[in-house]
């Protein structure tokens, strides 16, 4: 029992971030219709400028994570005005392939400054752990979880809530329409895309801390977020949300009590089973753009 | 400077690059295969630094049949498939006439056909698989210890720690489940219970689900097969799921000073089979190369926390230059004949090459020390058995 209640805790903490991932590689989809490759690579980037604010820059490890977050953003801006942009309205595979090149010059360039030898990111929190009865976490870990949930906060807000997010909602429902209607789409796309990369650069730099960073480290989450964004119906942002904490207790349970050698086979499987028997994902909505 | 000389400096630069030119022509190539990226590569870089050490040493007492050594390094990925790639450009395109590599034991497994097929030897530096050995590739001189050799080593220590009921967790390939298949047979001959073997990806970082269930276990102790990396990530989560158990990892690619520094206290009390003893240069083999090496590794500014791994890197270069001595020519042939009489003391013990596997077509296998160490409080200590 006391196994079973560590493997819950386990799958809440690592689903936070994998709800992260998967929410900004579907609003991406859902909105601008863009496979985005990069989105591993901006992970690793989120990673290593996390690294570097605490490291090089000397800044406070809570000081560092909104860099990382806003380097994320900028980097965002900055592949859509120097790629998408001019590439808006062209086949969808051109952009595809576009970005999986753009994924790789990211990687290569992390290899290029930083070298293949991993790095740790040190944190101000205790190494003991916090006891919850039977079970334990540790703080850094119950920080990311905290971090994860109010960024995902923040995004649902910023989506439902706030006139840019109305506006996102319109294009996201009808472009043209929404165009017509006065929305600035181009601008939308930017903001889009530059929030979808923050969010990826954010679950880089949450868990380049937990783990360590290194040039490949994007290679394996991209995967995960493609697996959650499936799972969760493409574009639809709750259903990442949940499509993450699913995942997570897929490899939690499936490693502890099937066998820990297929431990990342387990979300394939699952994304196997949803599109044999659910192509539109769990969670899809009814109306899909066209 | 002078008008004249100003006009005899194109000419002076030509003969230059000339010479070096003829002098590169003339270096005997040693092809380099090693994990520089993916989730070894902490490790291979080591071991190639520690080559360079060995290659530049070389190179300052005048090279090797009179001429010097060149390195020709290439990335293998930490990916099988690469490897395999690497060992044939090597070979085919750099005309390298002999090979060291490839750091992990699936990666050296995939370019052991590459070695029959060409009929060029490769160093075995760091590889533990008892397959490598076994499979009947006459190709292959192995300078660290397999798995089994390993658990013969360590199996005198089994008593005096009270080892009672050992689980286990590996790194899912040749590597780790070899170790686990070796050590499990050893242990069970000396009475110890065996309970779970669990692995995980050569690329997994978060390892909180297989710990869980090692927690949950009635065994006394862990032993681990994995390098620094995913070491360093095993001890912090272990104290992040309050785990303490006792702990010993094997394979020789713990690199203990760098789990100290990354790991911090979550790495004290665990314990360590490594085959160098850098800590205590006096209790080595050849003190005078360890001091040696240790003071040139220092001197290019490189973390002492590698030498652990690069001192292979450094015998492995030291026991190619020798083969080639011994071959008396530097062609593959030669090379490999070479190897069957290399007999110096290197780093880690004597090495010089008995025959295993299949009689006919035997590896190399050179027998190292191997060393049992703790970390206690920060520092690295030989453990009063």
């Amino acid at each position: 029992m006391t196994e079973f209640l560590q493997h819950l805790l386990n799958t809440l903490i690592l689903g936070g971030t994998y709800a992260l991932l998967g929410i900004g590689l579907t609003l991406i989809f859902g909105i601008m219709n863009v496979v985005n490759f990069t989105h591993g690579a901006l992970y690793t980037v989120g990673a290593y400028l996390m690294y570097l604010a605490v490291t090089a820059l000397g800044l406070g490890f809570f000081a560092a994570l909104p860099t990382a977050i806003l380097g994320g953003l900028l980097l965002g801006a900055v592949l859509d005005l120097a790629l998408l942009r001019p590439l808006r309205g062209a086949d969808m595979d051109t952009t595809m392939l576009v970005m999986i090149g753009a994924g790789i010059v990211l990687q290569s360039g992390t290899l290029w400054l930083f070298g293949g030898v991993a790095k740790a990111i040190p944190t101000p929190f205790p190494d003991a752990p916090l006891q919850l009865g039977p079970v334990s976490v540790s703080w850094l870990r119950l920080f990311v979880l905290g971090a994860a949930l109010v960024l995902i906060g923040l995004t649902y807000w910023l989506i439902n809530r706030t006139r840019l997010g109305l506006a996102m909602r319109a294009t996201f429902q009808d472009h043209d329409t929404a165009a017509l209607m006065g929305v600035n789409v181009r601008l939308i796309y930017t903001a889009t895309f530059a929030m979808g990369s923050s969010l990826a650069a954010a679950a880089g730099a949450l868990l380049g801390p937990v783990y360590v960073v290194f040039p490949q480290m994007g290679g394996m989450a991209e995967l995960k977020a493609f697996a959650i964004v499936i799972l969760g119906g493409l574009g639809n942002v709750t259903g990442a949300a949940i499509g993450g904490f699913i995942l997570a207790l897929a490899e939690e349970l499936g490693a502890g009590y099937i066998s820990s050698g297929y431990r990342d086979a387990m979300g394939f499987l699952i994304i196997i089973a949803v599109l044999v028997f659910k192509p539109t994902g769990l969670f899809a909505k009814a109306e899909r753009i066209g | 400077m002078t008008r004249s000389s100003l006009a005899r400096l194109p000419a002076l630069t030509l003969a230059l690059g000339l010479s070096a030119g003829s002098a590169q022509a003339q270096a005997i190539r040693i092809g380099v295969n090693e994990p520089l990226t993916g989730p070894f590569a902490a490790s291979g870089t080591y071991v190639v630094n520690g080559a360079k050490i060995a290659a530049d040493e070389i190179n300052a007492k005048g090279g090797v049949l009179g001429r010097t050594l060149e390195l020709v390094i290439e990335d293998n990925k930490s990916n099988p498939t690469e490897a395999a790639a690497v060992a044939e450009k090597l070979i085919t395109s750099d005309k390298t006439p002999v090979l060291m590599g490839a750091w992990g034991s699936s990666l050296t497994l995939a370019v052991m056909p590459k070695l029959a097929d060409y009929e060029t030897a490769m160093l075995v530096e760091t590889s533990s698989s008892g397959k490598i050995t076994t499979s009947g590739n006459p190709f292959v001189f192995r300078i660290s210890p397999p798995s089994a050799l390993e658990a013969e080593a360590f199996a005198p220590l089994v008593e005096k720690i009270g080892l009672k009921k050992v689980d286990f967790l590996a790194i899912n390939n040749d590597w780790g489940r070899g170790a686990a298949a070796d050590f499990t047979k050893m242990l069970k001959g000396k009475g110890v219970a065996v309970g779970l073997v669990e692995t995980m990806d050569q690329g997994a970082q978060d390892m909180s689900a297989q710990l869980s269930k090692l927690k949950g276990s009635d065994a006394d102790t862990i032993m681990i097969t994995a390098a620094v990396d995913q070491l360093t990530l095993l001890f912090k989560q272990m104290a992040a799921l309050g785990l303490k158990k006792r702990v010993i990892t094997t394979g020789g690619s713990q690199n203990p000073d760098q789990i100290i520094a990354q790991a911090g206290a979550a790495a004290d009390g665990t314990m360590h089979l490594t085959t160098f003893l850098p800590w205590y240069p006096e209790k080595t083999p050849n003190p005078a190369a360890t001091a040696y090496f240790i003071g040139e590794w220092k001197k290019r500014g490189f973390a002492f926390a590698g030498v652990t791994e690069s001192f292979r890197g450094y015998d492995g270069i030291r026991a190619i230059a020798a083969a080639i001595e011994k071959g008396g020519a530097a062609d593959a042939a030669a090379i490999r004949k070479g190897f069957w009489s290399v007999d110096f003391t290197g780093l880690n013990g004597p090495i010089r090459f008995a025959k295993a596997g299949p009689s006919g077509s035997e590896s190399g296998q050179s027998k190292p020390d191997v060393y049992l160490v703790k970390i206690d409080a920060g520092k690295v200590v030989v453990p009063e058995l």
